[in-house]
């Protein structure tokens, strides 16, 4: 076990299976995620990162295998902004306050303004925001109902560094108070900085599951200069 | 540029729809146009059922008409359907598979015949018709008037020549046949003659019984013959009378056919396109997936858009009704009605407007072919029975069974006049499409998502 959380486990997957087509997205997936850690899916194009985040949240069913998911919410924030353009920041934090039945739907949008330190901007509309302002409402969305797992489908892709930074000191925060974070991502740097433990992907398969130091002892190849060399590396003798 | 170009046909080779609605939809609307352009006006379908025993010459005032001739001159300007009975041609004619039903009836011969005599009795045909719309009410009366005045023209110019001799018996005198026996007819020339010789002639006292009682006879026998000469000249005026039976439809007026039809095309583009294009800006705001995730499911979510586009919907074409009223009278004593007519009307555009929305997920794409399948809809809708050929218009009444545009115009025609057709079988109808159109919009969610 490598998880840096506190042992106990949220999600539960066994040999997760999804077909689109001919095409297998997932062949087999299975893996354990616990409370308070920080999961990152890194793995190349294709490789089925964003089809099993959406089987953990729900949106899709697998044709094979099962998910076991802790009891209430999952917060999931999806790859591309799910937010009305038209409406303003404060109208799209209520109107999803109101969907997700939150007792004090105004006493949420406030802690969710602040939590996306866009309360000068609430009243301006989705639309005329930057990407990576829209991100920081679209990540507040998935956190309105307090989830004990957050599923995030890459993303820091489109912000700025400073954005990127600021995203993961809110992320780490959120671990850091036990919620569970599973997040996505291309960028293989932030895996190995943020991720407590990596799943790779690769065409569907598991190809590995640990921390960032077992994946650089794994690689064959001897002087690979940083993690992403090793990464590559990796996925090569792997066959990929 | 060669690349552009590949590239742009590559795009439409990706977008499946589109591409086939941009091909077929200027050929569904070319191959309509060239339709209505090459036909001309259609022939009226009319079933025909002559009664009239065959072989029956007709002879008016001594001259012999050619009934087939006749015959063969109406059915070039109708499209007759010979029929045997009357009860074939009641049912060609509420099927819509006739636009009419034309009866001559067994004794029409002997009733034409009789306006060359002293006694004519007015000759009647009889016509059934289906009254399903206004337009169509009208249609048919201004043919069975075109054809039955053509008709009377060419019997009043017999009918006239025969008042003419009866004239020139009258003034000149002359023979006339009644019930067998010869009669002379002095003529009133002759009579001017007699009196003037009398006048002149006469001795006082002289003996001029005979010729006295002859004049006397005259005078009387001419009375006679002006009395019959004025149901010969009223027949003259027309002479075939026609007895018109509706037996189906019950037609509004036409001005609030118009209004009904002005009401359900409202109804119809506010409905199909706000409801298409909001379902599909659920996809390009990439808040589908987010929704039903357990925020809303997909069939509460295509209630909403289905009740977005009834209300908004009826506040729209309440407003047109009301600024109409300016100009025609709308009953709205008939409100009621009206309402229903409107939220049903509303509802099977709505489920119509979320089965594309679903099934495109795209707001230009669902707009476009909202409109694109919306307009054609309407116009098939409104080709009545009778005016085209029975195979097309039963693919007609096909459209109009599967598309809520007819059932919803039923239901306003009804809603706006009392005299429209009844409420409960369109509303019903609107029903029907209403479940089914959700079951479709639900099944392309499901499948897309």
């Amino acid at each position: 076990m490598n998880a840096l959380g506190d042992g106990e486990v949220v999600i539960e997957t066994r040999g997760l299976a999804k077909r689109f087509g001919d095409r297998e997205a997932l062949k087999g997936v299975s893996f354990d995620a616990h409370r308070g850690e920080l999961l990152a899916i890194i793995g190349p194009n294709g490789a089925g990162k964003t089809t099993l985040l959406s089987i953990l949240a729900g949106i899709r069913d697998p044709d094979d295998g099962s998910v076991s998911r802790p009891p209430g919410e999952i917060g999931w924030v999806p790859q591309q902004a799910a937010l009305y353009r038209r409406l303003t920041v404060e109208e799209n934090l209520r109107l999803f306050a109101r969907l997700e039945g939150m007792p004090d739907t105004e006493a949420t949008v406030e802690e969710m303004l602040a939590q996306s330190a866009l309360a000068d901007r609430r009243h301006d509309q989705v639309g005329t925001l930057s990407g990576g302002n829209q991100q920081r409402i679209n990540i507040a969305l998935g956190l309105l109902t307090r989830p004990a797992v957050l599923l995030l489908d890459e993303p820091s892709a489109g912000l700025d560094p400073r954005q990127r930074e600021r995203l993961w000191e809110f992320v780490l925060d959120l671990a850091g108070g036990g919620t569970t974070v599973i997040f996505s991502t291309h960028n293989i740097a932030e895996a190995e900085r943020y991720g407590q433990r990596l799943l790779v992907l690769a065409d569907g398969e598991t190809l590995f599951d640990g921390t960032s130091g077992s994946l650089h002892a794994a690689v064959p190849e001897a002087g690979a200069r940083d993690f992403e060399e090793a990464f590559v590396a990796f996925l090569r003798d792997r066959g990929h | 540029m060669r690349w552009l170009f590949l590239k742009d046909l590559q795009i439409l080779r990706r977008s499946p729809l589109v591409t086939v609605l941009l091909v077929l939809y200027p050929v569904a609307i070319a191959v309509l146009i060239g339709f209505a352009l090459s036909r001309g006006p259609e022939k009226p379908r009319v079933a025909f059922l002559n009664e009239v025993p065959s072989d029956t010459p007709l002879v008016v005032g001594g001259t012999e008409f050619d009934i087939t001739g006749a015959k063969s001159e109406l059915c070039s300007r109708l499209d007759c359907i010979p029929v045997s009975t009357e009860a074939q041609a009641r049912d060609m004619v509420e099927s819509g598979d006739a636009l009419a039903a034309l009866i001559l009836p067994p004794d029409l011969i002997t009733r034409l015949e009789s306006l060359g005599g002293l006694n004519p009795t007015q000759p009647t045909v009889r016509v059934l018709v289906n009254e399903e719309d206004p337009v169509k009410a009208g249609l048919v009366d201004d043919r069975i008037s075109s054809l039955v005045t053509q008709a009377n023209l060419r019997i009043s110019k017999e009918v006239s020549h025969i008042s003419a001799n009866y004239l020139t018996l009258l003034t000149q005198g002359g023979t006339f046949n009644l019930l067998g026996q010869t009669l002379n007819i002095l003529g009133l020339n002759n009579t001017e003659r007699i009196l003037e010789r009398v006048r002149a002639d006469l001795p006082k006292d002289s003996p001029v019984a005979d010729s006295l009682d002859e004049v006397i006879r005259f005078a009387r026998l001419a009375g006679q013959n002006l009395d019959q000469a004025k149901p010969l000249l009223a027949s003259v005026a027309h002479p075939i009378a026609v007895d018109k039976e509706v037996v189906s439809g019950s037609p509004p007026n036409l001005d609030s056919f118009a209004i009904a039809v002005a009401a359900t095309v409202t109804l119809m583009f506010v409905t199909v396109l706000l409801v298409a294009g909001s379902l599909a800006l659920e996809w390009e705001e990439n808040a589908y997936p987010r929704l039903v995730r357990g925020l809303v499911g997909r069939s509460a979510l295509l209630g909403e858009k289905v009740v977005l586009g009834v209300a908004l919907s009826l506040a729209v074409t309440l407003l047109m009704l009301a600024g109409l009223s300016l100009f025609v009278d709308i009953h709205w004593g008939r409100f009621p009605a009206m309402l229903a007519a409107i939220v049903a009307g509303g509802a099977g555009f709505a489920a119509f407007g979320a089965a594309i929305g679903g099934a495109t997920r795209e707001v230009r794409a669902s707009s476009l072919l909202a409109f694109m399948v919306s307009l054609p809809i309407a116009f098939i809708s409104l080709v009545q029975s009778g005016t085209v050929s029975p195979g097309l218009f039963d693919v007609i009444k096909v459209i109009r069974a599967v598309f809520p545009f007819h059932p919803a115009l039923d239901a306003m025609s009804g809603a706006l006049d009392a005299s429209g057709p009844s409420l409960g079988v369109p509303l019903l109808h609107l029903g029907i499409l209403v479940v089914a159109y959700g079951v479709l919009a639900r099944i392309a969610l499901r499948r897309l998502s």
